[in-house]
Formats: C-alpha cells, sequence, structure tokens
C-alpha cells in the first residue's frame, strides 16, 4: 500500500465523492467528515513512514501516460511538499466538519472532495503536465464554491477568479513547452519530468524569458503585487470554507511551484530577478498592510494581511540560501495554519451575526471570552509573536534575505512591525470597550462543532511555535538539495556567488582533515 | 493518326474509389426503398444508413492497410490519391457521421426526418467529401466540394422554419460565390502551370522558381478566400452563425466538424507546397487569417445572448486555432490537427447534442431566443445530470485538463513552439483564456443562477430517446478519458502523416 500511497491520497476523495452522490442527504456531513478524516489519517501515515533524512524525492510513481509525447504520471513526495499535502488534508477535514447550515449541502461537500483531489495531486506531481492538469482543475471546484455559495457579488468574483489564474497559467503551459522543447532539443526525447528537467542547463537569455512565463502563472496564484486584485473579491465574496481553503492551501500552490520549478530550473534567471521580486514582495508587505488597515469589514482585514504574509513568503524564497528557503516553506504551512483559522474564526461570528463589519462590533470579549481567547492566539501569531508558528518562519525567511541585502529586510522587518498595527486596531474595534450594539449582548459563545475545529489549530499554532523541529528538519533537508543542485546548475559568476555551495563547507573539513 | 491506347483494368485500381462509392451507393438503396414502398419509418432510414456507414469504415480500414503495406495509392488515371491524409480525414469524416446519424432518432417528430431525400442525401454528401480527400486533382476536389455542399444547403432547408429557409439561402449564396472562387484560382494555376494536379503544379513551379510571382499570388488568394468561406475564416464566416442559428442543432454541430476537416486536407495539400518554397506573402497572409479569426471570433462569442450562435462563434474560433496548424506546416503540427479535430468532434458534437435534446418546438414567453443563456438558468437544481454533462463538454471546449480538447491544444500549442512561432502559440494560448470566459458564462448560468420561471427539468432533456442518451453518454466519457486515447491516437496519426511526406 505504501507504494502507491500518493495514488490513494490524491484519488481516494475523488472516489468518495462519486459514491457520495448515493448517500442521503442528511447523512451527508458525516460521510464527508469521516472520508476527510481517512484521508487525514492516510496524510499522517504518509508522514510516519517518510523518511527525514532523505533530501530526495520518495514514495515515487510512474505510469506512462502519453509516452509518445513524453508525458507521464509521475508523483512524488520531499520535505518541501510533504507537509503541505498534510495541511490539505487537515484542512479540507476541519472545514467540512466546521460547515455550517449550508442549502445544497450535499452538493458542498463533494465539491470540496473534488477540490481535495485537485491540491494533493498539486503537490504530489513530479510530471509538468500532471502538474498543470491538477494545477487547473483545481479553479473548477472553487469557482463552484464562490459561485455558488458566495455572496451578492459572487458571480463576478468568482468569474474574475477564475479567468485572472486561467489566464496566468496558460502563459506558463507555453513556458512549460518551451521547456520540453529544449529538453527535446538538448537530447532528443520528449519529456515533461520535473527530474528531468533539472538535470537541463539552459542560457541565461532563455533561463529570463522562461522565467517571466513562468512567474506569471505563479505571481498570479500566489497572488503577487500588481496581480493580487481578484484575491479580495474571492474572499470577500466566498462562503467560510472557500476562503479557509483558498487561503490556507490554493495560495500555497504558486509559492510552492516558485521552489518547485523556477528556483532549480532557472537559477541565474531567479538570481537575476531578485531585487526586482524583492522590491515587489515588499511593496506588497507595506501596500496590503496599509491597506489592511483601512478595510471596515473584518474579512477584508484578514484577506489583505493573509496577501501582506504572503509577501514574507516571496521574500524569503527569493533568499535563495537554505535559511530563506526553509523559512518561506515553513511560513507556507504556518500561513496557512494561522489565515485558514482566523477566516473560520470571522465565519463563527458572521454566522451569529451574518454581519462582518467592524463598527456592528465592540465589547465582544466580555460576551464570548473564548472567542475573544482564540482570536486572540491567532492573531497574536499572524502578526509574528515570538513562540507562535509564524514567528519561526518569518524569522528565518528574514535571516535569510538578510544574508542578500541587509536594508530591504530592514524594510521588509519595519513592515512587518507596522502589520502588527492593523491587526490590534481591529482586535480592539472588535472585542474591546463597552457592548454599545443591542444585538451583541447576548450572542452565545463558541460552541462545541466549532471548538472541535479550532482548538487542534490552537495547538498547532503553540507547539510548532515552541518545537518547530520535527517539520522543520526534513523541510530543511529537501531544501539544501534544492540549493545545492540550483549552485552547480548555475552559470554566471553573480549566480554562483549569490548561492550558496554547501558542500564548500564539507569540501573544506575534508581537505584539512586530508592535510593532517 | 490517333494512337489507339491501351487501359488495362488493374492500372486503373478502381479498388480505390469502394470508399466513396459505398455511400452513394447507400444513399441510391434508400430511394429505390422509398419508391418501391413509400411512407417508412425515420428508423429504417438511419439503421441502413448505419449500416452503409460501417461498410465504409471498413473500405477505409481496408485502403489504411495497403497503404501502411505499400505506401501513397495512386488509381483511375492518378486522379484518387490514398495517402495518410485521406485515410485519418475519412476515419473522421465517417466517424463523425456514424454519431451524428443517429441524432435523427429523436423523441420528438421532426420534419426533415420522415424525408427518406434526407438520408439519401447525407449519404451523397459523405460521398463528395471522401472524393474531396482522396484526391489532389483540383477538378475532382471541385466537384466533391460542390457534391457535398448542394446536399448540405438542402439538408439544412429541410428543416423546414423560417430561419433554416434563410440559412439555406445565405449559405448556398456564399458558397457560390466560394465555388466561383475556386474554379478562378484552379483556372489561374492551369495557366501558370498546364496542369490541375497539385503535385504537378508544386513541381512545374519550383522548377521555374515561382517567375510569375504575381499570378501564383492572386491564384493563392482567390483559393484561400474559396477555402475561407468553407473553413468560416474571418473575413469569410458571416455566414456561418446565421447558417448554425438556423439549421438544427445536430447538423450544425456536424457542419462545424466535417465539412471543415475535408477542407483543411485541400487546404493542406495547397498551401503546404507554397509555404515551404517561401512565399513569404503567403505566410503573412495566413499568419494574419489565423491570429484574426481565432481573436475576433472569440471577442464576438463573448457578446452573444443565445448559446447556439455563442458556439457557432466559437467553432469559428476552433477553425482559426486548427489553420494554424497549416501555416506551421510541421509533421508535427500536421499530426496535431488530426489529434485536435478528432476530440474536438467529439466534444463539440456533445454539446450540440445537448442543445438538440433540449429542442423546444414552442418557444415560451421569456425567451428570445430557442436556446438562449436564460434558459439554462439554474440548470443543476432542475436536471443534474444534463448541467453536469453540458458543463463538462464546456470546460472540455475551453481546453481545461484532463478534458479531451485540452490535449489537442497542449499538441498545437507545442507545435508552435517547436516550429518556431513563438509569438503565435503566446497568442493562441492567451486566445484560450479569453474563450475560457464564454464558455463559463454557460456555466455560470446553469450552476449558479436561479431557474428563471419553471421549476421543471424536463424541458432540458424533452428530445432525448436511449440513442441519443447513448451518444452523448459516448461523448461524455471520451471527452472524460481522452488521456487514455490520446497516445494510441497520436502514434497512429504521427505515422500516417509522417508517412504521407507531410
Amino acid at each position: 500500500m505504501l507504494d502507491n500511497i500518493l495514488s490513494i491520497l490524491i484519488f481516494f476523495p475523488a472516489v468518495a465523492a462519486i459514491f457520495g452522490f448515493a448517500v442521503a442527504k442528511d447523512s451527508i456531513r458525516a460521510y464527508g467528515v469521516s472520508v476527510a478524516f481517512i484521508e487525514f489519517a492516510l496524510s499522517l501515515l504518509l508522514w510516519f513512514s517518510f523518511d527525514s533524512n532523505v533530501s530526495g524525492m520518495q514514495f515515487m510513481e510512474q505510469l506512462p501516460l502519453v509516452p509518445a509525447f513524453g508525458i507521464n504520471y509521475i508523483l512524488g513526495v520531499d520535505g518541501i511538499s510533504l507537509f503541505i499535502i498534510i495541511l490539505a488534508a487537515f484542512f479540507t477535514m476541519i472545514g467540512i466538519a466546521s460547515l455550517t447550515d449550508t442549502k445544497n449541502v450535499k452538493n458542498m461537500i463533494i465539491t470540496l472532495l473534488f477540490l481535495q483531489m485537485t491540491m494533493v495531486g498539486v503537490f504530489a506531481a513530479l510530471d509538468a503536465i500532471v502538474f498543470y492538469v491538477f494545477w487547473e482543475l483545481s479553479l473548477v471546484p472553487m469557482l463552484y464554491i464562490i459561485g455558488a455559495w458566495g455572496g451578492p457579488l459572487r458571480i463576478y468574483a468568482s468569474v474574475k477568479f477564475f479567468l485572472y489564474t486561467f489566464a496566468g497559467s496558460l502563459v506558463m503551459l507555453v513556458g512549460m513547452l518551451f521547456m520540453a522543447y529544449f529538453y527535446y532539443q538538448a537530447t532528443g526525447v520528449w519529456s515533461f519530468a520535473i527530474l528531468d528537467w533539472y538535470r537541463l542547463i539552459l542560457p541565461e537569455t532563455f533561463q529570463l524569458w522562461l522565467f517571466g512565463a513562468f512567474f506569471i502563472g505563479f505571481a498570479i496564484k500566489v497572488p503577487m503585487f500588481p496581480f493580487h486584485t481578484w484575491l479580495p473579491y474571492a474572499h470577500g465574496q466566498a462562503p467560510t470554507v472557500g476562503s479557509v481553503i483558498l487561503a490556507a492551501i490554493l495560495l500555497k500552490m504558486g509559492t510552492y511551484a516558485f521552489i518547485r520549478f523556477s528556483l532549480p530550473m532557472f537559477p541565474d534567471a531567479s538570481v537575476f530577478f531578485m531585487f526586482p521580486i524583492a522590491a515587489v514582495a515588499i511593496i506588497m508587505i507595506i501596500y496590503t498592510a496599509m491597506v489592511a488597515y483601512a478595510q471596515e469589514d473584518v474579512k477584508q482585514v484578514v484577506a489583505y494581511s493573509s496577501v501582506s504574509h504572503m509577501g514574507v513568503i516571496i521574500l524569503g524564497t527569493f533568499a535563495l540560501n537554505v535559511e530563506g528557503i526553509t523559512g518561506s516553506v515553513f511560513l507556507m504551512i504556518a500561513h496557512g495554519v494561522v489565515s485558514g483559522a482566523l477566516f473560520l474564526l470571522v465565519g463563527v461570528i458572521y454566522d451569529r451575526r451574518h454581519t462582518k463589519m467592524m463598527s456592528e462590533f465592540g465589547g465582544l470579549a466580555s460576551v464570548m471570552p473564548r472567542f475573544a481567547t482564540i482570536f486572540g492566539i491567532m492573531m497574536m501569531a499572524s502578526v509574528g509573536l515570538p513562540l507562535t508558528i509564524n514567528f519561526v518562519g518569518e524569522f528565518l525567511s528574514l535571516l535569510g534575505f538578510y544574508q542578500q541585502s541587509h536594508i530591504l529586510t530592514l524594510l521588509a522587518g519595519i513592515a512587518i512591525i507596522v502589520g502588527a498595527i492593523y491587526m490590534l486596531a481591529a482586535y480592539k474595534k472588535m472585542f474591546f470597550g463597552e457592548v454599545t450594539n443591542e444585538k451583541n449582548k447576548n450572542l452565545p459563545d463558541v460552541n462545541k462543532r466549532e471548538l472541535i475545529a479550532l482548538v487542534p489549530l490552537v495547538i498547532i499554532t503553540v507547539w510548532l511555535g515552541i518545537y518547530p523541529k520535527p517539520v522543520l528538519e526534513p523541510i530543511n533537508n529537501s531544501v539544501e538539495s534544492v540549493v545545492q543542485l540550483m549552485h552547480d546548475k548555475s552559470i554566471t559568476e553573480e549566480a554562483k556567488k549569490r548561492i550558496p555551495n554547501l558542500n564548500e563547507g564539507v569540501e573544506m573539513t575534508r581537505s584539512a582533515q586530508e592535510a593532517h | 493518326m490517333l494512337e489507339p491506347v491501351n487501359v488495362s483494368l488493374e492500372s486503373l485500381n478502381l479498388m480505390t474509389l469502394a470508399p466513396m462509392l459505398i455511400p452513394i451507393i447507400g444513399a441510391l438503396l434508400i430511394l429505390i426503398i422509398d419508391i418501391i414502398k413509400g411512407g417508412l419509418d425515420k428508423t429504417l432510414y438511419v439503421m441502413i444508413s448505419i449500416l452503409f456507414l460501417l461498410m465504409d469504415l471498413g473500405a477505409i480500414a481496408d485502403s489504411a492497410g495497403l497503404f501502411s503495406a505499400g505506401g501513397t495509392i495512386m488509381g483511375v488515371f492518378d486522379v484518387m490519391l490514398i495517402d495518410g491524409l485521406a485515410i485519418i480525414s475519412q476515419l473522421i469524416i465517417v466517424g463523425a457521421s456514424l454519431l451524428f446519424i443517429p441524432l435523427a432518432l429523436t423523441h420528438k417528430r421532426f420534419h426533415e426526418f420522415s424525408y427518406p431525400e434526407f438520408f439519401a442525401l447525407f449519404l451523397f454528401m459523405l460521398g463528395g467529401f471522401q472524393f474531396m480527400v482522396a484526391t489532389d486533382n483540383l477538378i475532382l476536389i471541385f466537384v466533391g466540394l460542390e457534391t457535398a455542399s448542394l446536399a448540405l444547403y438542402t439538408m439544412i432547408a429541410m428543416h423546414n422554419r423560417d430561419k433554416s429557409f434563410e440559412a439555406a439561402v445565405k449559405y448556398f449564396t456564399m458558397g457560390a460565390l466560394a465555388a466561383g472562387f475556386f474554379s478562378f484560382g484552379s483556372m489561374i494555376f492551369y495557366a501558370l502551370t498546364g496542369s490541375v494536379e497539385i503535385n504537378q503544379i508544386a513541381s512545374v513551379l519550383g522548377a521555374n522558381g515561382f517567375a510569375d510571382m504575381s499570378f501564383v499570388l492572386v491564384g493563392v488568394v482567390f483559393i484561400l478566400a474559396a477555402l475561407g468561406f468553407k473553413l468560416s475564416l474571418v473575413p469569410f464566416h458571416t455566414w456561418a452563425p446565421d447558417v448554425y442559428e438556423g439549421s438544427s442543432a445536430a447538423l450544425a454541430g456536424f457542419m462545424s466538424i466535417v465539412p471543415k476537416i475535408a477542407v483543411f486536407i485541400v487546404a493542406m495539400r495547397i498551401f503546404e507546397f507554397l509555404i515551404h518554397s517561401g512565399v513569404v506573402w503567403l505566410e503573412i497572409i495566413l499568419y494574419a487569417v489565423v491570429v484574426i479569426t481565432m481573436t475576433m471570433a472569440n471577442i464576438w462569442a463573448l457578446v452573444q445572448t443565445d448559446v447556439k450562435r455563442m458556439l457557432a462563434y466559437s467553432s469559428i474560433s476552433h477553425a482559426g486555432f486548427v489553420m494554424a496548424a497549416v501555416l506551421i506546416g510541421t509533421t508535427q503540427s500536421n499530426s496535431a490537427l488530426f489529434l485536435y479535430w478528432i476530440l474536438f468532434s467529439f466534444t463539440n458534437l456533445g454539446a450540440f447534442s445537448m442543445l438538440w435534446i433540449s429542442r423546444q418546438k414552442h418557444l415560451p414567453l421569456h425567451q428570445s431566443s430557442d436556446h438562449s443563456y436564460s434558459k439554462f438558468a439554474g440548470m443543476i437544481q432542475t436536471a443534474p445530470v444534463a448541467a453536469t454533462i453540458m458543463g463538462l463538454f464546456m470546460l472540455s471546449l475551453a481546453g481545461l485538463p484532463p478534458f479531451a480538447l485540452f490535449w489537442g491544444k497542449l499538441y498545437m500549442i507545442s507545435s508552435a513552439v517547436t516550429g518556431g512561432y513563438t509569438i503565435l502559440a503566446l497568442i493562441m494560448a492567451l486566445n484560450s483564456a479569453i474563450a475560457g470566459y464564454y464558455y463559463l458564462k454557460l456555466i455560470v448560468f446553469m450552476f449558479m443562477r436561479e431557474p428563471v420561471i419553471n421549476k421543471d427539468g424536463h424541458v432540458f432533456v424533452s428530445n432525448a430517446t436511449t440513442p441519443l442518451k447513448t451518444i452523448i453518454g459516448f461523448a461524455a466519457v471520451g471527452t472524460i478519458f481522452a488521456f487514455v486515447a490520446v497516445n494510441p491516437l497520436l502514434e497512429f496519426i504521427t505515422a500516417l502523416v509522417y508517412k504521407s511526406g507531410y
């Protein structure tokens, strides 16, 4: 079973979703939760049997799909993708478990299970076309979730979401086809396997163009400034579960793809574009933080803060050294947990009051003390308080980029601190002071179902904040091999200098020993 | 003193005519049956047509076997030319017809199917198309094209609505103009080279180094305009939306596939050698036509309020997309053309069949046209299975992986990349993104809006019978599981195309 565990992880939810059509409407929630729980247990099994000392791919599977054109169904995980897969399984489970009264709940749960298939598929695929298939397919369930269960502007928001990402990824597809063609020219066989592409060393000009093509696809998905305009609409209109999955998993596809595709395939281009992208990332952090401060809708605050933190992830990724990339991968998970939790919390209050306007609230801390506590912890984590999960990732990301540029890192650091202002301001508006609005006087505190969803997230936030090693170590091992690959492949002097050579230290000690 | 010419029957290779003659014999048989005993049911004629199509398929398979064993086959004074292109395109023509003809078995009664002539004309038309693709003689191409077109005009008019007559007359007028263009273009090539055989024209022009460049260009422009009418390339597309709207949905789906593949073969035979001979202007003209057709048709499709008209414009856009293969002109691009068209025929016939089974005899008040978007509003609540299948076809047409058309698009864009047409590859990709919007529009109506008036889902399947459902199911399965079929298809097509020297 372990040989095919990735295929099982991908297709189990889809098969279960098809069977789900036969389940009666009033029992579908229990069905969905059990399927998602089994999937989560399987993903934990994957972690359990994952050898964290190995830096390369594990649980590889290979099947020919269109061998005449070099397309194969190749799967595998390393430390980078492993935890995002677990996160995807976890959030689908929590998302289904915390579903409140929804119309057509059966369609919603079946759609979520299909969405889970595509999410796991994206992170497990090691063939560019298989990756692309899942990447594009993930748009359809999300389109449906936003469009069918969203707010008043839901159709505009969902179509905008779809078209933006669809257009970007088509440009990426052209890039992929070029990459395959270059591989064909170099070796005489077509191949879309990512591991084959890693071996290809391209001239710098080609790298720059291809980097650009892939960048458009990934940057829209992240979303990076100035391509971020679809996200606030999508978040603003999406139902709670849609926002949770979108923020926790779907956005990570973009940042993950940077590490999986752009960095190892185009190391020189990555160095070339390092500072422009870092500048964009810092603009993104500062600008969206300022926009977040101006929002009156608490969900928009969380949405913009989520974009802001994606900027830190990008910054860490483009530090191009082990600390930065490890930090950014860790921050992806942290961001998933924290922003997912914040969207869930906003959903809790929305269910009670059917409004998300902060001016409608105030003094909630005295009415809903447990809710205020959990919100407080998550808000502190989002701000990056030490001993919470976000701090580890942000610190490592900035530490990594500090080695490339002191000034930019300083700017980013200040921006993060400034970012704390809008979160604290939002918290103050909602929870402190007198209860002024009559409607807020008798709000019930978080109930059992919501606690089941929220408490594990709080535990993870604190646990990984205090002791991140079990997650950090496998990530670090895999990132080291990526960075070494980048160093070995790079051809320009600048790139050789910017990307550290990890073997150097080993060689020096070895030569020192030989000298003895 | 005239010398007697001895022609041995073997040298005529009459077997090359077999695939074309079978549908013609079938058509005559249908007419004879009708003379002997009139008033028979349409099911009889449908089944007879299917039988003859199956025999036709057998004959094509037979010539495919001969081709793979011994290479290109010439016959009947070297007029017939059976090569890989002819074989694949005939397979597509007959295969798509096999999917089309059972669509006549509707639940409601329609005017045209009560005439046996409809089925006879249909088989005559197929014979015409098959002649067209299996020759490189410009005169026989012309004869095949006209046989097929005249039959098609009549079939459209037989739908017996005001709009159908309008469509038939419009198509006929435009078609007559195109026929004029085609014969004029052929005449110029004949005047230049003294031959109507495309390979002769190519070798004569090649030998004198394209000395009469201006005349060649005039001939090319006439031929391109003629083929452009048939392929509905912009700016020769104006008939297409009206004709699609006027004819029955089933026939419109058929028209978007079969006539076009036949004309694509002719375009490949004529333009391939011209492009490779370095006629610069031709490349520029074709490039412009391809880009304009793709882009403009997409933009027009955005503003349509009727699904059928939207699909008509989308078919125009797809034709432009595929025309790029002729422009690129490599083995990969020509294989991509066939792969694309096979996958497209599945998806598009499926989409038009979905419209066909929801055909209403009388328009309700809130609908401005038979297949307006608003008719499909909230379909997921009233007819969930039909809505899901329709959504599937839309996603496939938009090129969303892993559905059928994605693989065609993938291979086509890849052939543009490989052929050195980088900008074209980007334009093709971005056009797919534009196209995404109007396909999505129907999905939005079906899945995200509330039903307009009636909560009764029966209207969407009112016309459905078991054979129709089978066909749609077949198309849907083919659309979903295309990734299994892509590899064998690709190997088969590439082998045949490569062996034919394209």
